[in-house]
């Protein structure tokens, strides 16, 4: 126990450090997944998007992050288990980190699409596994966690799969495509502003000291929606149409209407993924503050100290800024046929699952969940070809990522261990 | 392309190659016209000439088939059948073909073409090439077909451009009769190889047309599927 009252300041600046590190790997490695369908759409220049992660990827871990953290921190191994352990609990979190940070940058590096959440979830699991024994990771809670991989890609293909539908009955298939698309999109807007803004308002602004009532969140959302979906009105009204474009593809004009839905739900996508991921970095980070504060005592419920979700979006949006410009370049130009209508139907159904699936603490992967969105309008025939190799070696990914992050957790562990004990 | 994105999951879309593809053939096939015109004027050089561009066009189709062939592997996820496409790129192909036979052929011999029924011939020629026209117009509603996820209006649309291709076949081939009439009544006087070439040469324009409906029911049995 000597050591954390002795070293509990040095600790928290390490676990910081490394909870840094993890985060700029999310910001790094992810960026891609989260705005490379606007970039290939055309719908955003690579600085627009880049800015926009920033800016939205922020916003999104520090206005609706807290939830998913204490599923990390304490649902997948079981606190109690950890009385009288604290230092172990401790040093445990750091080395989880660090090794899904590294797991990460070794990813990157090789080119493997993997999933930042599985990353940490295996670190946990393993270093709770060798710390203290089989009884102390919450098996039924990480079947939950494996649950989700298979139901939350499931939740927004069928999102998409019926948004596509809609699109493609309302505005496609109708006499007068533009006028319609016109009519309609800005409702397309009011969605997505609603879903993401009824999320923040119910699940984050809690931290910030904002209490409001059930209906106080449905009518502020509905407000800030109207704004928007008004806002849009006008700017859609007023974009410069070109019926020539129409020539060789009827529908041109009516996809620059949707491209301006795409930027919105590229936002959508950037808010959902910092207010998930975040606490992939965060959460482990926040279990070593509490333990030290508490001068080692294990508490499973606590609340996250001020400074933890701003450290996460901060390391986020650095990896960004120093990651995302390369990565979206690739991106950019080895560009698919993916147009806005297509583009906006994934990114929509991805945003909400994954807020939506924020609010109820699980940790899911982004990444999965646009696999299963883009998967959705593909069914709705609507992408003309979906490579199913790549489908495959990203599954394999996801699989092995576990045991990686578990195996490299496990020894880091071990030589925290030696070092430090 | 880093694998970590999913933006691999998007293959390359076959369905723009496709376009290009047709319209390369119909580019092809459009050079018949100028090149029959200098065969009617006797101008060997200029149909040389014209002969040479429909040969090179013809092979940046069958690259461009070729193209298409390899990006298509049979990991993909495709809203239509992917033996329909397979089928479709080679029914377009063969229009090509046809035409780069017809001006081989025609200038291999160096025939003359009866001064007789000249203005009939061109006539006949321009109604075949008005339906490998329809067919590339067709083929190139394929990303609109795409963006409907090939349902409603504009399957409609395509079908009855695929009836109004019927149509003109059946319009060339009534035109085809009425030259073979023409034929067998100036037959006598001419060289009796060079009428058994006349009659073949009448049959591959007419072939243009029938290839052209074939592209159209290939489309039309892509559609039925879906």
């Amino acid at each position: 126990m000597d050591i954390i009252t002795h070293y509990g300041t040095a600790l928290v600046l390490l676990a910081g450090l490394v909870g840094f590190f993890m985060a700029w790997g999310i910001g790094a490695n992810d960026v891609a997944n989260a705005m490379g369908t606007s970039v290939g759409t055309r719908s955003l220049t690579i600085k627009q998007a880049v800015l926009i992660a920033m800016v939205f990827e922020f916003a999104g871990s520090y206005l609706a992050g807290g939830e998913v953290t204490s599923t990390i921190r304490t649902g997948i191994i079981d606190a109690n288990a950890f009385v009288g352990h604290a230092d172990l609990l401790v040093i445990g979190m750091i080395a989880s980190l660090l090794a899904a940070g590294i797991w990460l940058i070794v990813a990157s590096h090789y080119g493997w699409p993997v999933s930042t959440t599985h990353s940490i979830v295996g670190a946990i699991i393993g270093f709770a596994m060798v710390a203290l024994g089989n009884d102390a990771v919450q098996w039924n809670k990480t079947l939950g966690i494996v649950g989700s991989w298979i139901v939350t890609p499931a939740i927004s293909g069928l999102i998409a799969y019926f948004i596509f539908l809609s699109v493609q009955r309302l505005i496609f298939d109708t006499e007068d495509p533009l006028k319609n698309a016109k009519r309609f999109v800005p409702f397309y807007m009011f969605l997505t502003a609603f879903v993401i803004s009824l999320v923040t308002l119910k699940k984050g602004l809690s931290h910030v000291g904002l209490q409001l009532s059930n209906m106080e969140d449905w009518g502020y959302s509905t407000l800030a929606s109207l704004v928007v979906m008004v806002a849009g009105y006008i700017y859609i009204g007023r974009k410069q149409y070109n019926p020539s474009d129409d020539k060789d593809m009827h529908f041109s004009n009516v996809e620059k209407v949707f491209a301006v839905l795409m930027v919105l739900t590229a936002c959508a996508m950037a808010f959902a993924h910092g207010s998930n991921d975040v606490a992939n970095a965060i959460g482990p980070l926040s279990a070593v503050v509490s333990v030290v504060e508490a001068g080692g005592a294990v508490a499973a419920k606590s609340s996250i100290a001020w400074w933890i979700l701003p450290l996460g979006g901060f390391g986020i949006v650095l990896g960004l800024a120093v990651m995302g410009k390369k990565v979206m370049e690739t991106v950019g130009t080895g560009i698919t046929h993916l147009t806005p209508s297509r583009g906006f139907a994934a990114q929509f159904a991805t945003a909400s699952t994954v807020v939506l699936a924020s609010g109820t603490g699980l940790p899911i992967s982004t990444t999965q969940t646009l696999v299963g969105a883009v998967m959705g309008v593909g069914l709705a025939r609507g992408i003309a070809a979906l490579n199913m190799g790549v489908i495959r070696n990203i599954v394999v990914s996801w699989v092995i990522t576990l045991p990686a992050g578990a195996f490299l957790s496990i020894l880091i562990f071990w030589i925290l261990e030696a070092l430090v004990l | 392309m880093p694998a970590n994105s999913i933006l691999g999951l998007f293959a390359k879309s076959p369905i723009r190659p496709l376009q290009q593809h047709m319209d390369k053939v119909h580019e092809c096939c459009q050079n018949l016209l100028p090149f029959f015109d200098a065969v009617l004027a006797d101008d060997w050089e200029k149909a040389g000439q014209l002969r040479n561009v429909i040969s090179g066009l013809e092979k940046e189709a069958d690259s461009l088939k070729r193209e298409i062939r390899l990006t298509l592997p049979s990991g993909l996820f495709m809203p239509v059948e992917r033996t329909d496409l397979l089928e479709l790129v080679k029914e377009q192909d063969r229009i090509a073909n046809k035409a780069k036979d017809i001006a081989g052929r025609v200038l291999g011999r160096q025939l003359k073409i009866p001064a007789l029924f000249a203005t009939e011939f061109r006539a006949y020629l321009a109604r075949c090439l008005d339906a490998t026209a329809l067919a590339a117009k067709a083929i190139n509603e394929l990303d609109e077909l795409l963006e409907t996820g090939f349902r409603g209006r504009e399957v409609e649309l395509v079908n009855r451009m695929i009836s109004e291709l019927d149509e003109i076949e059946h319009d060339t081939d009534e035109l085809q009769i009425r030259l073979r009439r023409q034929l067998l009544a100036i037959e006598k006087d001419l060289n009796p190889v060079d009428v058994m070439f006349l009659y073949s040469i009448l049959e591959w324009v007419g072939d243009l047309a029938d290839r052209a409906e074939g592209v159209g029911s290939r489309l039309e049995l892509l559609l039925a599927r879906s």
